[in-house]
C-alpha cells in the first residue's frame, strides 16, 4: 500500500458529523458525532455492521441526505481550492453542490443495475455526465467514454457503449459504474459496497481494477464495506463504525495487527477465515444489535462488551481521543475523555 | 458401512428456453448437468460454487421443490430402506416431508409476516398430526430455547425481530418435525458478520446435539471450511472438485477451487492478493463453452481441454475432480 | 438490563406482539382526514340500519296540495333548548296558477327529539313508533329538506334512500370481491389451462363497454318483479363487470406469493394446497384488497345512481339516490325547486368520503409507501 503522505493537507475533513432521521417512532440518530479526515491519493476503508452509519456518512458528504432525514450538527470540509468549503452548508440541489458531484467527487454505488437508466444505454450515461462536467462535444465526450471503458477493462469497448445495463453481466455493470464515476477524473470517490452484490472471482477483479485505477488517477478513496478481507486488500486507513459512532480508526496495519478498540478486537476474532481452525466454534460477540429507537445510554458498544469498566461505560460516553497521529480510539480503557452531556 | 443417508445419481435439472411467437423450445439452460454425490448420516457437505452454478437448483431438486428433469435422489429412510425421491408425485412425497427440511437465505422472506412465532414455528406439527395446542406450545417452547431464544417470543411477530434472530426461528422451524437432513440454502449470507458467527456456532451445535446430516449450499468459502466435512466444487452446473474439507483447501485439485480460494479477502494486510487472478466471466449455463466448462479461463488450459469433457475422477482416496491433469497440477 | 433500555423495550413490546391489523390501524389513525371520513360513514351506515328512526314522516306519504314546499330550516334556540322550523305560507299566483311558498320565521312550528311518530319496524324484528325528530304536533308536516313535485317529504325520502344506495354498493362490490378472488386465485395459483381461460375471458368483460350491457340486462329485467327483487338483480349485475379487475390484481399477487421462500417453506412441511392459499396467500394481501374495495364502493354507488337516474336501475316506488335525482331531470322543475338537487351533494359527500377512507386504508397497510 503506498504511504500515507504527511505533508499535505487532507483533501475532505469531517469534523463531528451528526445526522438524525425523525420518524414517526422516535428519532434516530444515525450518525452521531463521526470525525475523520481524508488525504489526497489515500484508501480510507469503513468498516462496520447495519445501523452504523456508514452509509448515511457517505450520503451526507454528498449532501444526498433527504427528509425525514437531516444533518444536524459538524462540518463537512472539503478542499477544492486554496480554501476548505464547508460541504453542509451548500445548498443540496445548488449550482456548486451539483458542480461538485460527479465531477469532483464521484460515487460507486452498491446496486450498479439501480444506478444505470434502464431506458438509456450506459454510454449515453456517461457522454452526458461528460458533456456537463468537461463542457466539450458529443464526439470528443464519446472517445473519451470509449477511452474510459478500454482503462476499466471493458472488452468490445465501441459496442458495448451501445449496451443497455440490463443486457450486461454483474461485473461488466459494475466496471461501467466505475467508469462512469472516473468519467470527469474526481478527487474522491466514495464506494459504498461495491463488490456485496458479485461473485468472488470477480469481487476480486474488480478490487485489482480499483487498486491500479487509483495508483493511474491519483483519486482518493473512501471504501465502505462489511468485509473485513476487502478493507486489508483495499485501504490504508481504516475507521471502524458502531451505532453511528467511530469507535476506532488508523492505519490498517495497527487495525488488524494492534487493535485497540474491544469492538474491534471481537470483530476481527469472529469472523471466519481460511486460516482458522474448522469445525470449531468462532468467538462471537455476545448480545444483539440494539434497536435504532433503543439505544443504550453511555458508550454505544458497553452491553455486548467483555472488558467493561461497570461505573464508567454505562454513563458516558466516551470521546474519540487521538493517541498519536492518525490513530484515534473511543474507550474508557484507553482515555478518561468523554463527550460532554 | 451402512448405506449413505442421501446418494444423489446423475442430477439433472434443464429449463427449456422458448423464443418466438409460437414459444418453441430453441435450447435449454442446463442448470445442473449429472451431479452426483452421497451425504453419510451424521456429516454435513458443503455445496460451493457462484452464482448461475446450479448449487440452489440442486438442492431445490433435492428437496423436490422443483422437479428434475433425469436422475435419482436415494434417500435411506428410519428402517433402512433405499427410495428415489426424484420421481415421486406430492402425496408419495408426503411421508418423507418431514424427514428432510430447508433453512432458508433470507431471513425477511421465509417467515410469513402475518402469523406469529408460535404459528411459524408450530404449523410443520400442526400439519403433521399434532392437533393438541398445549402439546403444539411445548414444542414450540422446547425448539425456541433450543435456538437461544425466549419462549415467552412465541406471541410475537417476525417484524419485531433482527435478522440473525429470524433467521433462528427460521431453524427452530426447520428442527420442528426433528427431520434427518437439513438443507440450508446460504443460511448466513445475508447476516452481518458478528451474527453468522452466532449463527454458524448454533448450527454446529445443533448436528452433534442432534445428530443431523447437513447439505450446506454457500458462496463463501470460509463459512463452508468452519461447518463442513466434505466439500463439492460446483461449476456451470457441474460438480468439479469433491473431497473432504482439509484435502480440499490443504490441496485442491482443480484450476477452479484453486483461483476461488485465492480470490477471497485474506483479512491481512500483510498479505497481498494481487497474484494471479481469474480472469474472465462465467458463461452461461444455456450455452456452455466446448469440452472442459473451465477451459477459456484456465491458465493451465490446452487444446485437449477444449475438444474433450473431463469426466470426475478419483485423483487420491476419496477426493475427485474433473480435470484431464487433476494428478499433475501443483495448485 | 438499564431502566432506560427496559422502558424503550415495553414500547417495543406493544410493536411486536401487534398483529397486522392492529399496525394498520395504528397508521391508518394518523390520518386525520381519513379518520373523520371514517366516522362520516360509520353515521351513514348507522341510517342504513335503521333508516325510518331518522325519518320525520312516512316517506311515500303524498299530498299534491305541499308541492314544492322549500326547505325549513331547523333552529335550535329560542329562549333556551327549543328546536323548531319556520312556518309555511302558501299563496297562489294568480297569473301561472301555481302555489307559491315562503317561510315565515315570525311561525314557528316546534320540533321535538324522539317522538312518536308513524310506527315502522326495526330490522324487520320488533315494532317501535319513536322517531329521531318530528314535529311536537304529530298532525304537523314539517320539510327539514323540503317537499318534492308530489308533496313528499324529501329529508326522510334521502334517509330510505340512503339505506338502499349504500347497501346496493356494499353488496356489489363484496359480490364482485369473491368473484374477483376467488377467479383470480385460481388464475394466478393454478396456472396453465385455467389461467389462460379465465384471463380469455376477463379480457372478453373487459371490452365490451359497459354502458350497453346494462341497458340492456335492465331493460331485460321483467316489469313484474318487486322493487326488492329488481334491487337485487342490479346489483348482481353492476358486479358481474366490476371484479375483473380485482381478479387481474389477485391473480398477480398469487404469481408473485407463489415464490415466495415461506410459502415454499410451507409446502415443504407438508401443508396442503388449500392451507397455503387460506391461511397463506390470501392474508398477505387481505387488507390490500380491503383498501381495494374501499376505492370501488364509491363506483358502485355512482353506477348504481345513474343507472336509476336513467330510469333503468331502482325505480319507484323503491327509493334511492338515483330515482331522488330523476326528480331533478327537469330545468323547470330545477329552477323552481333547487333543493331537489340535494340527494346530488349527499352522492358527493359519501363518494368523498369512502374515496378518502380507502386512500388511507391503502397507505397504512402498504408498508413501502414511507
Amino acid at each position: 500500500m503506498p504511504p500515507i503522505p504527511t505533508a499535505t493537507d487532507p483533501l475532505l475533513q469531517v469534523r463531528d458529523l451528526r445526522v438524525s432521521f425523525r420518524m414517526d417512532e422516535g428519532t434516530v440518530r444515525a450518525v452521531d458525532g463521526v470525525s475523520f479526515d481524508v488525504f489526497p491519493g489515500q484508501v480510507v476503508g469503513i468498516v462496520g455492521e447495519s445501523g452504523c452509519g456508514k452509509s448515511v456518512t457517505m450520503r451526507a458528504i454528498l449532501q444526498l441526505i433527504d427528509p425525514p432525514g437531516r444533518i444536524t450538527g459538524g462540518e463537512i470540509l472539503y478542499r477544492q481550492g486554496a480554501t476548505p468549503i464547508d460541504l453542509t452548508r451548500l445548498p443540496p440541489r445548488g449550482r456548486l453542490m451539483r458542480d461538485l458531484r460527479g465531477a469532483e467527487i464521484a460515487l460507486i454505488p452498491q446496486e450498479p443495475m439501480a444506478a444505470f437508466s434502464p431506458v438509456h444505454t450506459v454510454g449515453a450515461q456517461i457522454i452526458e455526465a461528460i458533456m456537463l462536467h468537461e463542457r466539450c462535444g458529443k464526439g470528443q465526450a464519446r472517445a473519451m467514454t470509449v477511452e474510459l471503458f478500454r482503462d476499466v477493462g471493458i472488452s468490445m469497448a465501441e459496442q458495448r457503449i451501445d449496451a443497455y445495463s440490463w443486457q450486461m453481466s454483474g461485473g461488466l455493470r459494475q466496471r461501467a459504474m466505475i467508469a462512469m464515476a472516473l468519467s470527469c477524473k474526481p478527487r474522491l470517490l466514495i464506494a459504498d459496497e461495491p463488490t456485496t452484490a458479485i461473485d468472488v472471482t470477480t469481487q476480486a477483479q474488480i478490487l485489482a481494477l480499483l487498486r491500479e485505477l487509483q495508483r493511474k488517477y491519483d483519486t482518493a478513496i473512501i471504501f465502505i464495506t462489511h468485509d473485513l478481507g476487502v478493507i486489508a486488500q483495499m485501504a490504508n486507513y481504516v475507521v471502524v463504525m458502531y451505532l453511528g459512532r467511530i469507535m476506532e480508526e488508523g492505519p490498517v496495519d495497527e487495525i488488524f495487527h494492534a487493535p485497540l478498540h474491544p469492538y474491534t478486537k471481537a470483530l476481527l476474532r469472529s469472523i471466519p477465515s481460511l486460516n482458522s481452525e474448522t469445525r470449531t466454534a468462532l468467538p462471537v460477540i455476545a448480545g444483539t444489535l440494539p434497536h435504532p429507537f433503543n439505544r443504550p445510554p453511555g458508550c454505544p458498544f458497553h452491553p455486548r462488551c467483555e472488558d467493561i469498566l461497570p461505573e464508567r461505560c454505562a454513563t458516558a460516553v466516551p470521546a474519540l481521543h487521538t493517541l498519536a497521529p492518525r490513530r484515534a480510539v473511543s474507550c474508557f480503557l484507553h482515555s478518561e475523555l468523554a463527550e460532554p452531556a | 458401512m451402512t448405506a449413505p443417508l442421501l446418494d444423489v445419481r446423475g442430477l439433472r435439472k434443464f429449463f427449456p428456453i422458448a423464443k418466438g411467437m409460437l414459444r418453441r423450445v430453441t435450447g435449454h439452460v442446463r442448470a445442473v448437468d449429472d451431479v452426483s454425490f452421497t451425504v453419510q448420516e451424521g456429516e454435513a457437505l458443503g455445496l460451493v460454487g457462484e452464482s448461475g452454478c446450479g448449487k440452489t437448483t440442486t438442492a431445490r431438486c433435492i428437496l423436490r421443490a422443483i422437479d428434475p428433469t433425469e436422475g435419482q435422489v436415494l434417500y435411506r429412510t428410519r428402517d433402512d430402506t433405499i427410495v428415489d425421491l426424484a420421481p415421486m408425485s406430492a402425496t408419495e412425497l408426503g411421508p418423507f416431508r418431514k424427514e428432510i427440511q430447508m433453512i432458508f437465505q433470507d431471513p425477511f422472506g421465509s417467515l410469513n409476516p402475518r402469523m406469529t412465532l408460535f404459528d411459524n414455528v408450530g404449523e410443520p406439527l400442526l400439519v403433521n398430526g399434532m392437533r393438541s395446542r398445549r402439546e403444539r406450545m411445548d414444542r414450540v417452547a422446547e425448539l425456541l430455547r433450543l435456538v437461544g431464544l425466549r419462549p415467552e417470543f412465541m406471541h410475537r411477530f417476525p417484524h419485531a425481530f433482527s435478522g440473525g434472530q429470524r433467521q433462528r426461528i427460521g431453524i427452530a422451524r426447520a428442527l420442528a418435525t426433528g427431520p434427518r437432513l437439513v438443507v440450508a440454502d446460504e443460511p448466513v449470507s445475508a447476516l452481518d458478520v458478528s451474527v453468522q458467527a452466532q449463527v454458524l456456532n448454533l448450527l454446529l451445535e445443533l448436528q452433534s446435539r442432534l445428530r443431523l446430516t447437513f447439505l450446506f449450499v454457500a458462496h463463501d468459502l470460509s463459512v463452508v471450511r468452519h461447518i463442513c466435512d466434505r466439500v463439492a466444487v460446483m461449476y456451470v452446473g457441474q460438480l468439479v472438485e469433491l473431497a473432504a474439507t482439509d484435502a480440499v483447501f490443504r490441496r485442491p485439485r482443480h484450476p477452479y477451487t484453486a483461483a476461488l480460494m485465492r480470490a477471497v479477502p485474506v483479512p491481512d494486510p500483510r498479505v497481498s492478493g494481487t497474484n494471479a487472478i481469474l480472469k474472465g466471466e462465467v458463461p452461461s449455463p444455456a450455452s456452455p463453452p466446448s469440452g472442459c466448462y473451465f477451459h477459456p479461463r484456465c491458465m493451465f488450459a490446452e487444446e485437449r481441454c477444449q475438444r474433450e469433457a473431463p469426466t470426475l475422477q478419483e485423483v487420491t482416496p476419496g477426493h475427485f475432480a474433473r480435470c484431464h491433469f487433476a494428478t499433475e497440477l501443483e495448485l | 438490563m438499564s431502566d432506560v433500555q427496559a422502558i424503550g423495550a415495553v414500547a417495543e413490546d406493544r410493536i411486536a406482539v401487534a398483529s397486522n391489523w392492529k399496525l394498520v390501524w395504528w397508521r391508518f389513525r394518523r390520518h386525520h382526514l381519513a379518520l373523520f371520513s371514517g366516522g362520516v360513514l360509520i353515521c351513514m351506515y348507522l341510517v342504513v340500519l335503521c333508516p325510518d328512526f331518522f325519518t320525520t314522516q312516512d316517506p311515500q306519504q303524498t299530498d299534491a296540495r305541499q308541492a314544492f314546499i322549500p326547505v325549513q330550516t331547523l333552529h335550535f334556540f329560542d329562549d333556551g333548548w327549543n328546536p323548531w322550523v319556520p312556518a309555511i305560507a302558501g299563496k297562489r299566483n294568480p297569473v301561472t296558477l301555481r302555489m307559491e311558498w315562503t317561510t315565515d320565521p315570525q311561525r314557528k312550528v316546534h320540533v321535538s327529539f324522539f317522538t312518536p311518530g308513524s310506527p315502522y319496524r326495526v330490522l324487520g324484528l320488533f315494532e317501535t313508533n319513536i322517531h329521531l325528530l318530528g314535529a311536537a304536533d304529530p298532525g304537523q308536516r314539517i320539510f327539514l329538506l323540503g317537499s318534492d313535485r308530489l308533496g313528499r317529504d324529501q329529508w326522510s325520502r334521502i334517509m330510505r334512500g340512503t339505506q338502499t344506495s349504500m347497501t346496493v354498493g356494499l353488496v356489489a362490490v363484496t359480490l364482485s370481491v369473491i368473484f374477483g378472488v376467488v377467479l383470480g386465485g385460481i388464475s394466478g395459483y393454478f396456472g396453465g389451462f385455467l389461467d389462460q381461460v379465465i384471463q380469455r375471458l376477463i379480457e372478453l368483460l373487459q371490452s365490451v363497454p359497459t354502458i350497453p350491457i346494462w341497458l340492456a340486462l335492465s331493460a331485460a329485467l321483467p316489469r313484474d318483479w318487486t322493487p326488492i327483487q329488481v334491487f337485487f338483480a342490479i346489483t348482481v349485475i353492476l358486479s358481474l363487470v366490476g371484479w375483473t379487475t380485482l381478479a387481474r390484481e389477485v391473480r398477480g399477487r398469487f404469481l408473485a406469493l407463489r415464490e415466495e421462500d415461506f410459502v415454499l417453506a410451507a409446502r415443504l412441511a407438508g401443508c396442503g394446497r388449500m392451507r397455503i392459499i387460506l391461511r397463506h396467500m390470501v392474508p398477505t394481501f387481505l387488507s390490500h384488497i380491503i383498501a381495494t374495495s374501499s376505492l370501488a364502493i364509491p363506483v358502485m354507488i355512482i353506477n348504481e345512481t345513474s343507472l336509476s337516474f336513467l330510469g333503468l336501475g331502482i325505480r319507484p316506488p323503491a327509493i334511492s339516490w338515483g330515482v331522488l335525482l330523476q326528480e331533478a331531470q327537469n330545468i323547470q322543475t330545477l329552477a323552481l325547486a333547487p333543493w331537489l338537487l340535494i340527494p346530488g351533494l349527499i352522492v358527493i359527500i359519501a363518494v368523498l368520503a369512502f374515496n378518502l377512507v380507502g386512500d388511507g386504508l391503502r397507505d397504512a397497510s402498504d408498508p413501502y409507501s414511507h
